[in-house]
């Protein structure tokens, strides 16, 4: 019981302070709106239809709303590593709940600040001509809470190993950035380098932007926007399936890790 | 030995080679303010950081309110309140959140919760602040509000690690003050640790720890006593007489300064009533200087700062009275 008060507690905390931090939402949507605008107006035109009704600009679009859970994930990491900086691990640490299940609110907490943040991106469909469902909100909450969770437990795993922070910025950075360019967010999975295409499917956040892009872009079965993976193409469902593992093995890990530290 | 309310046996914790706390022994009784004193580095963190469970011992037990610090870690984190030297607050929420948050996580009961925040915010004087960020408050807010935080959850046992550090002396008067007031009201146990030794002085109890070893465990007063005696000036009618007087009937070196004598007796309080009545020589004025723990505390480790642990250029700066602090 008083773990479960501690996970909402340590979750709590997360989503208050997303919300006093109006800079942070601010950055949230102005970052992705930039790629959006930038690469859009830059490349829509000279790169042509991507598929049958569906223009550079709309590909890009759900890679940016899965770029922003992408971001807003990795924030989970960064966090534990600028409250242990700032002193308040300390009070988190001395409470009288388990270091377990500080490792669950945080992640629950990042996730659903990441998914907030995907979701703000949603605001921005009618610019790139989107049409937005009903069901598709609905199906894309839980799917970014899924790919925020997955990889906010892999920067949980990380900011509990690594202690300075500079170490953990300087990490973060060379994971964070390969593994939102090699997602499949700027481009289609089709016709890539064979070493490229071996890095984006070896990508566990590719799974996440490609069942991203499916709920959005709808899920023709020849669509050129699926992952092939050894001659067999993957259906959402199957990209949910990978994130899933992959968020559970992390969370496993964390968790683990995060309660021997001390 | 169930009336220790934290009871430390052989605690030894080696970082690498190093052995930061090297076999000590002490046991802290419930209601006492208990000093923690040694040069930075000898230990002091660490054995806090074991007692409060953000440690693991190398071997060794403790238990806080009977609670082993390894095994019963919950037990004994809902037991224990601290307020570190370093800021341990939510910077980004307001003084009312940590307090909150302090609250769900040590399981206030939801029908005295808001009572009680309100209590510790109007005894550390932060009531009227409690909205603001605690990033705009200034350092002795900060400590204020850890101080309320701490004891939020009616802790058994309050470790202050550093409770004034880097504080005004007013600001330390005045958190003094609330610590004081906190223990005659709860009868809570105080573990502290501190430089100053104005602070050290109003401990009921003193374990000192150098090179991670307990080298002397007593009352101030009888840590002093047992290095130093008290110093007794006096000037009378006939400084003569009196000292011969003295020298016969108490056995101590007197010493002649100015019209003065100077002189160390055992037990300075009781020997000024007993030289005053028996000496028969009129007594001008007279005064007693107790030693001071500073004098204890280079006397048993036979250092300030640690030398080995100071370079030549720093030694340089001390000379000068640079800006080093110990």
């Amino acid at each position: 019981m008083n773990n479960l008060i501690g996970v909402y507690t340590i979750w709590y905390r997360d989503v208050l302070r997303f919300w006093y931090d109006k800079a942070r939402m601010f950055s949230a949507l102005l970052f992705p709106v930039f790629f959006l605008v930038i690469f859009g107006a830059g490349l829509t035109q000279s790169i042509g239809m991507m598929a049958e009704g569906v223009d550079f600009i709309q590909f890009m679009y759900p890679g940016i709303i899965a770029m922003s859970v992408l971001m807003g994930a990795f924030m989970s990491g960064v966090s534990i590593v600028w409250d242990r900086e700032y002193g308040f691990l300390k009070e988190v640490l001395v409470a009288p709940i388990s270091r377990i299940s500080v490792a669950v609110g945080r992640t629950l907490g990042s996730a659903t600040v990441a998914t907030i943040q995907g979701i703000m991106i949603l605001v921005l469909a009618p610019i790139v001509d989107v049409s937005l469902t009903v069901w598709m909100v609905v199906a894309l909450i839980p799917l970014s809470f899924l790919l925020a969770a997955s990889m906010g437990s892999l920067g949980i795993l990380l900011a509990s190993r690594v202690k300075s922070t500079e170490a953990f910025q300087a990490i973060m950075q060379m994971l964070m950035f390969p593994m939102m360019f090699l997602s499949g967010v700027f481009f289609p999975m089709q016709n890539l380098p064979s070493w490229m295409s071996v890095i984006v499917k070896i990508n566990p956040a590719s799974y996440g932007v490609a069942a991203i892009r499916q709920v959005v872009l709808g899920n023709p079965p020849d669509s050129p926007f699926t992952i092939t993976l050894f001659g067999h193409a993957m259906g959402i469902w199957e990209n949910i399936g990978v994130m899933a593992a992959f968020g559970l093995v992390m969370s496993i890990l964390a968790m683990w890790s995060f309660g021997r530290q001390e | 030995m169930s009336e220790y309310i934290i009871q430390v046996e052989n605690l030894v914790k080696k970082y690498g080679q190093l052995a930061a706390v090297n076999d000590i022994s002490f046991g802290v009784e419930s209601g006492e303010i208990f000093g923690f004193l040694g040069p930075n580095g000898a230990g002091k963190t660490t054995t806090i950081n074991i007692l409060c469970t953000l440690a693991r011992p190398t071997s060794g037990k403790a238990t806080l309110d009977g609670y082993d610090v390894v095994k019963q870690q919950n037990q004994v984190r809902q037991s224990i309140g601290l307020v570190f030297q370093d800021s341990s607050l939510d910077d980004r929420l307001t003084g009312l959140h940590n307090l909150r948050f302090h609250a769900m996580v040590y399981n206030v009961p939801k029908s005295v919760r808001d009572e009680r925040i309100e209590q510790v915010l109007r005894m550390v004087d932060l009531w009227d602040k409690r909205k603001n960020f605690v990033r705009t408050y200034s350092g002795g807010m900060k400590r204020r509000l850890e101080l309320a935080r701490g004891l939020l959850h009616y802790p058994k046992v309050l470790f202050l690690d550093e409770p004034t550090l880097g504080l005004d002396p007013q600001t330390r008067n005045y958190i003094w003050d609330y610590i004081l007031d906190l223990r005659k009201r709860e009868g809570t146990t105080i573990f502290l640790t501190t430089h100053y030794m104005d602070e050290a002085e109003k401990a009921n109890r003193i374990a000192i720890i150098d090179h991670g070893k307990l080298v002397a465990m007593d009352t101030p007063a009888k840590l002093k006593r047992m290095v130093a005696r008290d110093i007794i000036t006096v000037k009378t009618r006939d400084n003569e007489k009196a000292a011969e007087n003295i020298r016969e009937r108490y056995r101590t070196d007197v010493r002649k300064d100015g019209d003065t004598l100077v002189f160390d007796v055992d037990n300075g309080e009781e020997f000024l009533p007993d030289f005053i009545s028996e000496s028969g020589i009129k007594v001008t004025s007279i005064s007693l200087r107790h030693p001071t723990l500073e004098d204890v505390f280079l006397k048993i480790t036979g250092h300030e700062i640690r030398d080995e642990e100071v370079g030549d250029t720093l030694k340089e700066a001390l000379r000068r009275g640079g800006p080093m602090r110990h």
